[in-house]
């Protein structure tokens, strides 16, 4: 065996690198360790300069993304094709990087203001999105997990990172015991379809299923199912989700933000490459098990959101249920006609969730720099002392509910579309179902409003809060884009082609 | 071949993995669990690797044990962390949030 390995070494030779291709992951390499450097020398009363280091390098990763979408549509595929830079990848990793910005903003006065490392956490941050771009070009189980795990292992820590307060620790490890536990189940499913289809590649496992016609082999039905129980874990899935809410109460709310919207966005685009490209022929295994898990995660989140009466926890399980509104397309995606649309729905409601969400918990935080309390009532009043704070609030949790024409509504108007071209009876049954838990949401999302608009303040402290100038650049951006994608969705739309993602890789 | 006993063995090994998980308590034992689950798998694998002739599953292998090692450090670091908090690493004692 060594012998042969090293007869084929002589022959190696070094694969192209397409150096524009991957220029984004390139500038984040160098400003990791950049910042780890700078971060060692520089003296404590200047680590604030950290955190916009930390902001400039995530728009400057941002910037060959942007040439890349102005160069061209020709996919750019590296080593042997299991590293492609294409339209839908692209349009992932600028979301990625924004997401990574945002919170950059979010966590500055945070980080400064709690005595928290400064330095450490902005190096995790990075890496953490590092592992999110890399995941949006991934098309190899290899560097699937790689990317899952590079974006998962700082996450763990950043749960954590308030190292003195119990809360935080129970955040953290639970955040770490089911998440490692997740990518045992993802990695034994993976061998299996290692085993089973002969090769890593998407692609060629892509085709071996499709040869099978059909008819499964027992190890490949389980190998699916393990697959999509890990990334179940990731985008917290009911009944996959118990760690969700605890994780997300616990953490600094910054990382919260980031952990709701980007590490749950990083899963979907992880699922969705596996399943477009890899696992398309297996629906008869996913077409159910996801029906499955995108109704209980809708149903089930929804309820339990109706009786939280603190608003990050609500915030979680209701990022729960929307989990299950950005699963509903992929349980159909090979009914029908109805992958494009699909394709499309997942990709533009992960865009639009993250920044309502994002919004939404900028608001939270701002609001509860002054209540220093983490319950709905909090918000009594808020109209009346602070009027900007107010009317975003109710920007974001209206965009959430799904009312026009704020952002999610144009997201969840696609994943019906998408149910509707299914055209099959589960998709309508999966479109019922769907319909009555918009209709609950609206229940909680609306007892914040109603706080907000028409209860009294609860200490009658009516002097206005003071916001953070980079919290209020994020809150902007979040506003923006929420309002800007529901009116004119079509900017994002043409990114996700779904022959960009399975034709030019002959899938 | 052989190669069905391999897989049998890491089917059991990632069995008793899971029990681990779920029915332990102290937070070592269930990290020790988890390098179960991820033993199984290289040896699945290798084993596939061997039945495939093909060079990828000892590739995969080596990426899963370098970042299982990672996150074990991450894990352990944790552990210590709740342990100089508590005074305890029972998990089932982990419930300051509920709801």
């Amino acid at each position: 065996m060594i012998a042969t390995l090293l007869a084929q070494a002589a022959e190696w030779t070094r694969p192209d690198i397409d150096w524009h291709g991957i220029a984004p992951e390139l500038v984040l390499v160098v400003g990791i360790n950049l910042v780890l450097l700078i971060d060692l020398w520089i003296d404590q009363s200047k680590k604030w300069m950290i955190a916009s280091l930390t902001g400039f390098i995530m728009l400057g990763a941002l910037v060959p993304v942007v040439t890349l979408a102005v160069v061209g549509d020709d996919v750019r595929s590296m080593f042997f094709d299991r590293y492609v830079v294409d339209d839908y990848a692209l349009i992932l990793k600028a979301l990625f990087l924004l997401v990574g910005y945002l919170i950059v903003l979010m966590s500055q006065t945070e980080l400064e203001e709690g005595g928290y490392y400064q330095g450490e956490y902005y190096v995790m941050l990075l890496v953490s999105v590092l592992g999110m771009v890399a995941m949006a070009s991934s098309r190899d189980l290899v560097s699937i997990f790689v990317s899952l795990e590079l974006l998962s292992i700082p996450a763990y820590m950043m749960a954590a990172w308030r190292k003195r307060d119990v809360k935080s620790n129970e955040a953290g490890v639970k955040y770490y015991l089911l998440g490692v536990f997740a990518s045992g189940v993802l990695l034994y499913g993976m061998s299996y379809l290692y085993g089973t289809t002969g090769s890593t590649k998407l692609t060629e496992i892509g085709t071996a299923l499709a040869d099978t016609e059909g008819s499964l082999l027992a190890m490949q039905v389980i190998a699916v199912a393990f697959v999509i129980v890990g990334f179940g874990f990731k985008v917290s899935a009911v009944p996959f989700h118990t760690w969700a809410p605890d994780t997300y109460q616990g953490a600094p709310l910054p990382v919260t933000a980031f952990l709701s919207v980007g590490s749950k966005a990083a899963g979907f685009v992880g699922l969705m490459s596996l399943l477009f490209v890899g696992l398309y022929a297996a629906d008869g295994v996913y077409e159910p098990f996801i029906f499955v898990l995108a109704a209980l995660t809708m149903t089930v989140g929804n309820v339990l959101a109706l009786r939280q009466t603190n608003i990050v926890r609500m915030l979680a399980y209701s990022s729960v249920s929307q989990g299950g509104f950005i699963l509903m397309p992929l349980a159909v995606i090979a009914s029908g006609d109805a992958a494009e649309s699909a394709l499309k729905a997942v990709v533009i409601y992960l865009l639009i969730y993250a920044l309502s969400n994002l919004g939404a918990f900028a608001v939270v935080m701002a609001v509860s720099r002054k209540t220093k309390s983490g319950e709905i009532s909090s918000f009594g009043g808020l109209i009346q002392y602070s009027p900007g704070l107010g009317v975003l609030m109710t920007i974001f949790v209206a965009s959430l509910t799904g009312i026009p024409p704020l952002g999610i509504w144009i997201a969840k108007l696609a994943s019906f579309r998408a149910l509707i071209d299914a055209a099959t009876g589960i998709a309508y049954t999966l479109a019922i179902i769907a319909a009555i838990n918009t209709v609950i949401s609206a229940a909680y999302y609306m007892k914040v409003l109603r706080e907000i608009w028409m209860r009294p303040v609860p200490d009658g402290d009516t002097s206005e809060i003071v916001v953070p100038q980079p919290i209020w650049a994020a809150l902007g951006i979040c506003t923006v884009g929420t309002i800007v994608l529901g009116l004119f969705p079509g900017l994002v739309m043409r990114f996700a082609d779904l022959p960009d993602l399975t034709g030019a890789l002959g899938g | 071949m052989y190669a069905f006993n391999f897989l049998l063995l890491s089917a059991a090994l990632f069995s008793f993995g899971i029990y681990g998980v779920i029915a332990r308590k102290n937070a070592v034992m269930v990290l020790m669990s988890i390098e179960l689950i991820l033993n199984s798998v290289n040896l699945n694998l290798v084993a596939f690797a061997l039945m495939n002739n093909s060079i990828d599953g000892h590739v995969f292998a080596l990426f899963v044990i370098a970042i299982a090692a990672a996150e074990v450090g991450v894990g352990l670091a944790m552990v210590l962390m709740i342990y100089r908090n508590r005074r305890s690493i029972a998990l089932d004692e982990l419930s300051e949030m509920k709801g």
